[in-house]
């Protein structure tokens, strides 16, 4: 089919099907008997057995669909971008920046703020490190960049608060130290979902 | 209880200890507090269900499951502002949900809500009491009820068109067509089990279908028990028919000017209505509390599964419209329902 059928809007010109969608009834006679038929088919009992069936399900079943949010989160994608998160080094438990500063660089709506130093050992330490929630537009690429992978984006997507700060400081991104067992790595993007293939569902093509 | 069938009133009567003053008073505050909680708790049991045929869980914070659900919305029905509008008529407007739920608890007057019974000696005052099954046993009680059930339509009348809203005219203008035609239909249904048993009064009735479940007076009328059944699905204004305040064409009806607890009164009336309804059908064509000892539980139990088809077909079928209402009541059910008193007639002659 080409791109000028599509285009052609003189409506009535083309070359309808008409559908068989039965006849609508002329005469009274067969007006009643529709409404007879249509009385003793039995339809509203299928209604009936199909809310009774989902209700089986749901009770006996586990079938219930309710996610009680707050206290129940569903998994959420690895590739979801949120808060991020500032990882360290499993061994050592050192973070994992080196300060190389190519997230303050490539971020684009210049909301990375950072500064570093050397320290006693004359490796680069970071001194100051802050996202300005503010102005991040969560584009990911301070992740994609990291030679490291010491920034990444998190599954924390709950971000009200009372002040964008609670965020922002290297410290609350940071991984703290009691939870470094907890550390979970970014599978980065173009990862899969968990479960992804028992969450395919056939496309309804019957209809 | 010694299940005994009596042929007429008089001898029924005279087999009975002595009615008094005070058992009638003891039922009269035992069925405003059994029905008053049933339909408060009602509300609870129409959200969870309908929430299980959805597969959702339905209210669950307000204590264990959600049970004390009912306690929370009663104390924000309480404490609502009680707004009458501007231009609305106001005493009309704020003595309509009261009609509501004084007709819906004064019909529950002259029906069986459970078995007579004797308050034992040792309970101080009162006891050797006897208690009545009916509060007030009429014996037209069935001509009562209905007739109760249909002066409450002025509830919804009256505060549709004192509320100087146009949904709440429109819904006012349907609770007449709708009250009034299935009022019809609820009438001419039961009439066919009246000329069966020959008597108006439940407790003949309950009498009458008293030998088990082969007496039960559905087997004998079954056209006339699906008859009462929708017809009482429109007079407790459910879903299919409820018309009268159905949120996607008329905001929300005769209600809609409504809040706090003068609202709640014409929940707690459309919820009685609802068990009135439940009772008339279990003690006129399923046997009532005829069981013996047992009749209470299975007079609990009839009315229970009235209940929940109520909220089951909610959770089911969809609204009709309405003039597929007034169709369905002059057209169809109201001939059914005529030929159905003919044939009963002629069948009584033969």
């Amino acid at each position: 089919m080409g791109l000028e059928q599509f285009k052609n809007r003189n409506v009535g010109q083309q070359e309808y099907v008409l559908l068989d969608v039965g006849h609508s009834p002329k005469t009274g006679m067969d007006q009643f008997k529709q409404v007879v038929r249509r009385t003793f088919k039995g339809e509203l009992f299928v209604g009936l057995w199909v809310t009774m069936r989902e209700m089986i399900n749901a009770l006996f079943k586990g079938q219930m669909h309710t996610v009680k949010y707050p206290f129940e989160k569903l998994p959420i994608s690895p590739r979801y971008r949120a808060i991020h998160e500032m990882l360290r080094l499993l061994e050592s438990g050192h973070y994992r920046c080196i300060g190389c500063g190519l997230c303050e660089k490539i971020c684009i709506s210049n909301c990375i703020t950072m500064d570093t130093r050397y320290d006693e050992n004359q490796r680069k330490e970071v001194s100051e490190y802050t996202i300005n929630f503010g102005r991040c537009i969560f584009c990911g690429y301070c992740a994609e960049v990291c030679p490291e992978l010491a920034i990444v984006h998190g599954p924390r997507y709950e971000t009200a608060s009372e002040q964008r700060a609670s965020f922002s400081l290297f410290e609350d991104m940071l991984t703290p130290i009691d939870k470094l067992n907890l550390q979970q790595e970014y599978d980065g993007f173009g990862a899969v979902t968990p479960y992804a293939d028992e969450n395919i569902k056939k496309t309804p093509l019957a209809y | 209880m010694e299940v005994t069938t009596y042929t007429n009133v008089e001898t029924f009567v005279t087999h009975l200890p002595e009615v008094t003053a005070v058992g009638v008073w003891i039922k009269a505050i035992i069925i405003l507090a059994v029905i008053s909680a049933i339909a408060g708790f009602g509300t609870y049991i129409e959200r969870k269900v309908l929430a299980f045929m959805q597969r959702r869980l339905g209210p669950m914070h307000v204590g264990p499951y959600g049970l004390l659900q009912l306690v929370a919305d009663g104390i924000k029905l309480f404490t609502k502002e009680d707004i009458v509008p501007q231009n609305a008529n106001r005493l009309i407007f704020m003595l309509a949900p009261i009609i509501t739920a004084a007709t819906a608890f004064i019909a529950l007057a002259a029906v069986p809500v459970f078995p007579d019974f004797t308050i034992p000696e040792w309970i101080p005052v009162i006891g050797g009491t006897f208690v009545p099954s009916i509060a007030a046993d009429l014996n037209v009680g069935i001509l009562f009820v209905l007739g109760m059930m249909a002066a409450g339509l002025y509830g919804p009348l009256l505060a549709g068109m004192a509320q100087a809203n146009k949904w709440g005219i429109i819904g006012a203008a349907r609770t007449a067509i709708q009250f009034l035609s299935y009022e019809v239909v609820t009438g001419l249904s039961i009439l066919a089990p009246i000329m069966l048993v020959g008597s108006l009064s439940f407790v003949d009735f309950n009498n009458a279908q008293a030998g088990g479940i082969s007496h039960w007076l559905i087997w004998q009328q079954p056209v006339a028990f699906v008859l009462f059944l929708i017809a009482g699905f429109a007079e407790t204004n459910r879903t299919p028919f409820d018309l009268l305040e159905h949120e996607a064409e008329v905001v929300s009806g005769y209600a809609t000017e409504y809040s706090g607890m003068r609202w709640g009164m014409f929940f707690i009336g459309e919820y009685a209505n609802m068990i009135t309804i439940s009772i008339i059908a279990a003690v006129v064509f399923l046997g009532g509390y005829s069981e013996g000892g047992l009749g209470w539980l299975t007079i609990i139990l009839k009315v229970g599964f009235f209940f929940f088809l109520m909220l089951w077909v909610r959770a089911a079928w969809p609204h009709v419209r309405p003039d597929q209402l007034m169709w369905l009541c002059w057209k169809v059910l109201m001939p059914i329902a005529v030929i159905n008193v003919v044939i009963t007639g002629i069948v009584m002659m033969v």
